[in-house]
C-alpha cells in the first residue's frame, strides 16, 4: 500500500489507474509510431519482392549499398548524399550558433518588459509555417529584388540575376528557419548565468577571450548543446529547403528516403536509410543526455 | 545584475530580427502587390484575397487543413492529457522506458516518421483493407505526433503543482473522482490549453507527414503551397500564406499569454 498525492493505492490499483489514464496514449503511440518504426527496422533487412514491396530473403545488401557497395562495385553516390546532409546540418548549426550567441545575450540583458517582447518576437517565427518562410526567400532573392540589386552593384552577380538556386540561398533559408530553435534554449542558459564568475575571472587578470572561454562558456554549454541538437537533427533530415532554394538538383538524405517510398518503390533500401537517419539522431541525443547528466541539469 | 548593451550589440540584434522577419514581412507585403507575376511593387491591391474566395480548390484545402488540425487536436488533447496525468501520478512497469520512447516523435526527422506511417498504413491495408490513404490516415498521423507534445506539456504543469492541495482534499474526505475534478483538473487547465495550442500549431505547420499520409482529394494548404511554389510563386499563394501567418501569430500570442498567466491556486 502506498500513498500518492493523498490517495492510498495498492500496487495493482496503481497499475490499473495507469492503464485507465496512460493506456490509450501508450497504445496509440505504440501502434502508430513505435510499431511502424520496428517494421521499418525489419524491412531494412529484406529484399524487394516480385509483387510485394518487401519480401524474404533477409539480406544486409540495403546497408552495404548505403555505404556505397552496389551491384557494380564501389560507387560513392550514397555516402556523398549522407555526407552532404551531415555537412548541411552541421553548417546550419554552426551558423546558427554564431547568430544565436549575440541574440541570446542581448535578450538576457534587456529590462524585464522588453525581454518578454524580444522573446515573443523569437517565438513567432518559430511557430510560423516553415514552408512559407522558405519560399519567401525566393521572393527576397529574385532578380531585381533589393538583395539581388545590391549583389549586382557590388559586382557579385550580373545585373538582373537571381540569387537562387544556390548553396548560399539554401544556407540563408536554413539559418533563418532554424535560428529560433537555437536562441530559445541558449537564452534559458544565459538567463541563469552567474556573472560574478566572469567578474572574478576579469579581476584575476583574464582577458575577454579567456573570460568567455573559462567563466561563461561552461555555464551556457547545456543550452548550447540542446540548441545545437534541436537544429542539427531537423536540418540534417531537411529536404524541402534544399529543394526550394537549391533548385532540387542536389539530393539530401530526406529526398533519398522519400524517393524510395515514392517513385523508386524500394522500401527495404528506403528503410535502411531511415534507420541510419534515426541512428544519427539517437547518437546525438545520447551525447546530449550525457552532457546534461554531467552538468546536472536538463533543458528540454 | 544588469549588463549594459553596447551599440554594436543593438545593431547586431536588430539585424538578426530583420533577418528573421524579412521572409514573413515580404509574404505579407507581396500579398497586397498588384504585380501579376511577383516582380517589383506595382501598387496596392486586395484582389488576391478576393480571388481566394472564388477558388474552390484553395477553399477546400483550407477547410481540410482546419478539419485536420481541429479533429486531431481535439483527440490528441484528450488522450495526451490523460497520458500526461497518468505519467505524472502513477507508476507502471516499463514507465521509464516509455517516458523515453515518448520523445521519439519530438526528435526524429519528420521524414522518417512520415515514411514509417506511410509504410504501416500500406501494410495494414494489404492485410485487412483498412486505412485507405486520405483524410483519416492524415488525422491519425497528426494525432500520433501531437499526443507526446500534449502529454509533455501537461506533465510538466502537473509536476510543478503543489501536492499538498490534493492531499488536503483526500484528508478532508473527498474521493479520488471529486479530488480530480475539483482540485487537480482546474490547476491543469492552463497546461492543457497550452498543449492544445501547441498541437494545433504543429498540425497547421506540418507539411512532410501530411504529404506522405494523404491520398487523392485530401489536399491541405501546406501541400498546396508546396505544389504551387514548385511551379513559381503566385500572388494568391502569398495571400493564402499571409492568412496562415496571421493565424500563427495569433496562436503564438495566445500560448505566450496563457503561459504567463499567474497560477491561481498552488504553484
Amino acid at each position: 500500500m502506498q500513498v500518492r498525492y493523498g490517495e492510498r493505492l495498492t500496487p495493482w490499483g496503481e497499475v490499473w489507474r495507469s492503464a485507465l489514464t496512460s493506456g490509450p496514449g501508450i497504445a496509440w503511440v505504440t501502434i502508430f509510431l513505435l510499431l511502424p518504426l520496428v517494421a521499418i527496422f525489419v524491412i531494412s533487412f529484406l529484399s524487394v519482392g516480385e509483387d510485394k514491396p518487401a519480401d524474404l530473403p533477409f539480406t544486409l545488401e540495403n546497408y552495404t549499398r548505403f555505404f556505397g557497395f552496389g551491384y557494380f562495385g564501389f560507387d560513392p553516390l550514397y555516402p556523398v548524399i549522407i555526407g552532404r546532409s551531415l555537412v548541411l546540418g552541421a553548417g546550419t548549426a554552426a551558423l546558427c550558433v554564431v547568430a544565436a550567441l549575440p541574440l541570446a545575450f542581448f535578450i538576457a540583458a534587456l529590462p524585464g518588459r522588453y525581454k518578454n517582447l524580444a522573446l515573443t518576437l523569437v517565438i513567432i517565427p518559430f511557430w510560423t509555417n516553415l514552408l512559407i518562410r522558405t519560399y519567401a526567400w525566393q521572393i527576397l532573392l529574385a532578380p531585381h529584388s533589393l538583395l539581388a540589386n545590391a549583389a549586382a552593384a557590388w559586382g557579385l552577380v550580373p545585373a538582373g540575376h537571381a540569387l537562387y538556386p544556390s548553396m548560399m540561398a539554401v544556407y540563408l533559408g536554413m539559418v533563418c528557419d532554424y535560428l529560433p530553435f537555437l536562441v530559445l534554449p541558449l537564452y534559458s542558459s544565459v538567463e541563469k548565468l552567474d556573472w560574478s564568475l566572469a567578474e572574478a575571472a576579469a579581476d584575476l587578470g583574464a582577458n575577454r577571450v579567456q573570460v568567455f572561454r573559462h567563466a561563461i562558456l561552461p555555464q551556457i554549454t547545456p543550452g548550447l548543446v540542446a540548441g545545437i541538437i534541436l537544429v542539427f537533427i531537423p536540418a540534417t533530415g531537411q529536404f524541402v529547403i534544399p529543394d526550394l532554394l537549391g533548385g532540387g538538383k542536389v539530393d539530401m538524405v530526406g529526398n533519398l528516403i522519400s524517393r524510395q517510398f515514392g517513385v523508386s518503390r524500394d522500401w527495404p533500401f528506403g528503410s535502411a536509410v531511415a534507420i541510419w537517419a534515426m541512428a544519427i539522431v539517437m547518437v546525438g541525443l545520447w551525447l546530449y543526455a550525457r552532457q546534461a547528466r554531467k552538468s546536472g541539469e536538463s533543458i528540454v | 545584475m544588469r549588463r549594459r548593451i553596447s551599440a554594436p550589440m543593438w545593431l547586431v540584434a536588430a539585424l538578426l530580427y530583420v533577418f528573421m522577419y524579412a521572409p514573413i514581412a515580404v509574404v505579407v507585403v507581396y500579398s497586397f502587390n498588384a504585380a501579376k507575376h511577383g516582380g517589383p511593387w506595382a501598387g496596392f491591391t486586395t484582389e488576391w484575397y478576393a480571388r481566394l474566395l472564388d477558388d474552390e480548390l484553395k477553399k477546400q484545402a483550407a477547410l481540410n487543413t482546419f478539419i485536420l488540425a481541429g479533429v486531431s487536436t481535439a483527440v490528441a488533447t484528450v488522450i495526451g492529457t490523460m497520458l500526461g496525468y497518468g505519467l505524472s501520478r502513477y507508476w507502471f512497469p516499463g514507465k521509464r522506458l516509455f517516458s523515453w520512447l515518448m520523445y521519439i516523435p519530438v526528435v526524429i526527422p519528420d521524414i522518417v516518421m512520415a515514411v514509417a506511417m506511410l509504410m504501416f498504413f500500406g501494410l495494414v491495408r494489404e492485410w485487412i483493407g483498412l486505412f485507405e490513404l486520405g483524410m483519416t490516415t492524415m488525422i491519425i498521423a497528426h494525432i500520433t505526433f501531437q499526443i507526446p507534445f500534449v502529454a509533455i506539456v501537461v506533465r510538466a504543469r502537473l509536476i510543478g503543482l503543489d501536492p499538498s492541495l490534493e492531499e488536503a482534499a483526500h484528508d478532508l474526505g473527498a474521493n479520488s473522482w471529486q479530488t480530480f475534478w475539483q482540485v487537480t483538473f482546474p490547476q491543469m487547465v492552463p497546461g492543457i490549453l497550452a498543449g492544445a495550442m501547441l498541437a494545433f500549431t504543429l498540425s497547421l505547420d506540418d507539411f512532410v507527414v501530411s504529404f506522405f499520409t494523404t491520398g487523392p482529394g485530401a489536399t491541405t494548404l501546406p501541400i498546396l503551397i508546396y505544389a504551387s511554389v514548385k511551379r513559381g510563386v503566385t500572388p494568391d499563394i502569398n495571400a493564402l500564406s499571409a492568412l496562415i501567418v496571421a493565424a500563427s501569430v495569433v496562436g503564438t500570442l495566445g500560448v505566450t499569454l496563457l503561459q504567463r498567466q499567474p497560477h491561481k491556486i498552488g504553484g
